[in-house]
């Protein structure tokens, strides 16, 4: 097998760092969204910005699916974590997030029978094991994880699981996108798309923001010379005038996509008219819900849940941070009163939250030393 | 938890419910292959998967499945918990 050898990728990083110097344009300020949060992570974890000149700058998305589960969304799990014989499971991501009431974790140590599992299948056997009790699996993700929890609801449906329901939180990565395009307050020159997702969706969706916005994007991979040559292929498109999507991480993701979890997505859910995303407010058909097919199964549905809308505490700013209108550092609570260990919002909760990132990465000082603050 | 990690197909456990056995940097665990039955060529041992929570979600070549794994290794904290919770998942 062969390994990457590391002097090579640093010395590549830093020729894609000076040919991304070389095409940036003399007083111009380049505004570069990355969609993802594993992409968010690793520009920290790597210092990617190292490498790019100062008159480039990323800025953080949505694209983290923990960080835009809204308050409310995590009462009307707690509040079926807090039934007499139910066992809820979720990501280990969620039980930090805080609801209007406390979090997950802290229902659990009231008492509540709360488990973390690493996949939805782990949730499907806890109920195969538990046929006396009732098994809720809490699903969050974009595109990449919903085809997951659709799988496992057929698997449930095969196996006439009666005592095994789903309360979803799937969304879609298109809808947000064409929300901040539309937003007054944030004025973007190019994206780095999503790699996991497009595995799933494929590239076509995007084709919409060359098209409509005149702005390029190009799905980029995991690694630090993927964002790097992304960055780069950004840059040669605004250099030559060309708004196109492009690949980079072709060898992963296929320009349609996976036709068969897309399909197997349309067979098990069925769009909401709207949902309520954290800090970006409601976007019209933006999540998954079950299907009238999968509707026995609906978590939703076998339990009266409260469904209110549940403000964001006042001194949270997840909502800017999410639509990269702050950095994660201008908000005012943050390494303050909200840290990994006590997150107020949900940005500080997930590893690819952008305000995690930046605290675990010490990026904080260097950030705010570049903006002259 | 998007975190995908690369790991070698090592056995068909179950072709009708497509569970395969995995092998991710040593540790073996099931996951589901349903995802990509239809895949050109299909999908058999030997094949290197990106898994996401328990499922396979595209196939990458070998190359890139350990350019990715040792990059992975790099990152630390997220890769060893995310392999830290492959391994308690018990997917059958």
């Amino acid at each position: 097998m062969k390994y990457v050898d590391e002097y090579r990728d640093a010395e590549l990083a830093r020729t894609l760092g000076s040919e991304i110097t070389a095409l940036a344009e003399p007083g111009r300020h380049y505004k570069v969204m990355e969609v993802c949060g594993g992409h968010t992570h690793t520009i920290y974890k790597h210092g990617i910005e190292d490498h790019l000149p100062e008159s480039v700058e990323l800025v953080h998305g949505p694209g983290c699916p923990v960080c835009v589960i809204p308050m409310g969304r995590v009462d009307d799990g707690i509040s079926i974590a807090r039934q007499p014989n139910v066992i809820f499971t979720c990501f280990g991501d969620m039980m930090r997030v805080p609801g209007g009431n406390g979090s997950l974790l802290d229902v659990k140590a009231e008492g509540a029978d709360v488990r973390f599992v690493y996949s939805p299948l782990d949730a499907l056997k806890i109920a195969r094991n538990n046929p006396d009790k009732e098994v809720v699996f809490f699903a969050i993700g974009f595109e990449t994880t919903a085809p997951s929890t659709a799988l496992t609801l057929m698997r449930a449906k095969a196996e006439k699981l009666r005592n095994f329901s789903v309360m979803c939180n799937h969304v879609t990565i298109v809808p947000p996108l064409m929300a901040l395009l539309e937003s007054p307050d944030l004025r973007l020159d190019a994206f780095i798309g999503p790699g996991h997702v497009s595995t799933v969706i494929g590239c076509r969706p995007y084709e919409f923001i060359p098209a409509d916005y005149g702005q390029p994007v190009v799905v980029a991979g995991f690694e630090p010379l993927d964002l790097l040559q992304s960055i780069y292929m950004i840059m040669r498109q605004l250099a030559e005038g060309r708004n196109e999507v492009e690949n980079q991480y072709g060898r992963v993701v296929p320009w349609e996509g996976n036709l068969r979890a897309l399909d197997i997505l349309q067979r098990v859910f069925e769009l909401r008219p709207y949902f309520e995303w954290r800090g970006l407010g409601f976007i019209s058909q933006s999540a998954l819900k079950l299907s009238q097919e999968y509707a026995d199964f609906d978590a939703e549905l076998r339990w009266d849940i409260p469904g209110v809308r549940v403000a964001d505490p006042k001194a949270c700013q997840c909502g800017e941070v999410l639509k990269g209108v702050i950095k994660p550092w201008e908000c005012k609570v943050f390494g303050t009163a909200c840290t990994p260990e006590t997150p107020i919002g949900t940005c500080m909760v997930s590893s690819e939250g952008a305000c995690a990132a930046y605290y675990n990465f010490g990026r904080f000082a260097r950030s705010k030393e570049r903006a002259g603050a | 938890m998007c975190l995908a990690i690369p790991g070698q197909v090592a056995e068909i456990v179950d072709p009708a419910t497509h569970i395969a056995k995995v092998d991710v940097g040593g540790v073996k665990r099931n996951v589901n292959i349903g995802l990509l039955v239809e895949e050109p060529g299909g999908i058999d041992v030997g094949d290197w998967v990106l898994i996401h929570v328990g499922f396979a979600l595209s196939k990458v070549d070998e190359a890139e499945a350990a350019a990715t794994l040792s990059l992975l290794r790099g990152m630390g904290e997220a890769f060893e918990d995310e392999l830290e919770q492959l391994k308690a998942s018990d997917i059958g």
